[in-house]
């Protein structure tokens, strides 16, 4: 996938293209892509004079920046202590089975990435199944079709 | 100017300059692997950490971070020190235990045991190398990636950056890579021969009468 550089030159204009501002370009970088691509890093190293070094250490420091291609539709699994005990294991098999993949990886179809989490801090909720941000819970393998059927365009594939 | 003492010997030094600097201009060696004179400190290896008391209490410190203040009290060679740094040089032998730097500063040390799983990592996450590329080529060509177990020195994307001048001075400064241990077998992660074998340098700054260089006699480490 290659990446718009205009796109990339104005998150940095908007951010004044000051140095201070890298965390939150590169936020904003991956929430227009979904991941960090190699070119839009490679700019923004240009952009803010900074060597390419120190982007990609940053992009690579934090869990929530990926390097590598992600689907259209994020899902993350609790797997924290108060999702364990209520079977978020069995959440996440059926997640893993549903859509043919493992944790970190990417549906062929470019639509679906999976990820598990250690814990998002609404244990109340748990077992919890984010997908894009919304949040699903008291999960049970019975419901993850219905949470996962916003990101699939035919409910039936 | 700001007045402190050093194993007892009070001395003066200039205001913003570092423990480790003043120690040095009075001629007490302190143990150093991630410190360079002519490179920003660090703080990485917490092989010179020295004891700061402050009244009853004390604490350890990194003494090429720490500044110098009015009245400090600053112990280089105190039990508690000798045994902390010991246990720290054995950490980075038991992640490292092919540096020959290493092994010299284990053997002037007296260690003879590493009681510590070896998992050669080949890296102490010293930074002197990324320093050296940031700060004396002014490239920046090579940094840290990623964090916690999984961090170590790499370029961007694994490849061969537009920086580099290749001029080796990441490797000339590497405490593994430039001087590699070369004893075949080592027992109990160290190997200890070299510094029984060849003679090392005197040291440069020896007064004669510093207790910091330890009853091993005044080497450099």
């Amino acid at each position: 996938m290659k990446s718009d550089c205009e796109k990339v030159a104005a998150i940095v204009i908007k951010y004044g293209g000051n140095h201070d501002s890298l965390i939150s370009i590169l936020q904003d970088i991956q929430s227009e892509y979904h991941f960090l691509p190699e070119d839009a890093l490679r700019a923004v190293a240009s952009q803010l004079d900074l060597p390419l070094i120190q982007v990609y250490g940053v992009a690579t420091f934090f869990k929530a920046f990926s390097l590598k291609q992600r689907g259209e539709h994020m899902v993350s699994v609790c797997l924290g202590t108060a999702c364990h005990v209520r079977r978020a294991p069995a959440v996440l098999d059926e997640v893993k089975r549903q859509l043919g993949i493992e944790p970190g990886e990417t549906t062929e179809d470019m639509r679906f990435s999976l990820e598990t989490v250690n814990c998002l801090g609404a244990c109340a909720l748990g077992p919890i199944l984010v997908v894009d941000g919304k949040y699903h819970g008291q999960m049970s393998p019975g419901k993850i079709k219905k949470a996962l059927r916003k990101g699939k365009r035919n409910p039936e594939g | 100017m700001v007045e402190l003492t050093i194993d007892g010997v009070r001395t003066i030094a200039l205001e913003g300059t570092t423990v480790l600097e003043a120690a040095t201009e009075m001629g007490i060696i302190i143990p150093t692997l991630c410190y360079h004179p002519a490179l920003s400190p660090y703080g990485a290896c917490r092989v010179c950490i020295v004891e700061v008391v402050k009244g009853n209490r004390s604490s350890l410190e990194a003494s090429c971070t720490l500044p110098v203040e009015d009245g400090q009290v600053i112990l280089t060679n105190s039990e508690k020190v000798r045994k902390t740094r010991e246990l720290i040089v054995e950490l980075l032998l038991a992640s490292c235990p092919n540096s020959k730097t290493l092994q010299d500063m284990a053997a002037n040390m007296g260690i003879n045991k590493v009681r510590f799983k070896i998992k050669d990592r080949g890296c102490i996450l010293c930074g002197l190398c990324v320093r050296y590329c940031k700060e004396q080529m002014k490239s920046g060509g090579i940094g840290f990636i990623g964090r916690g177990t999984s961090r170590r020195v790499a370029t961007a994307f694994d490849v061969t950056p537009e920086e580099c001048r290749n001029c080796g001075g990441c490797e000339w400064i590497c405490p593994v890579c430039e001087r590699a241990c070369t004893a075949g077998n080592l027992i109990d992660g160290v190997c200890g021969g070299c510094q029984n074998l060849i003679p090392v340098e005197t040291c440069p700054v020896c007064t004669g009468c510093s207790e910091s260089v330890g009853p091993q006699g005044h080497k450099v480490y």
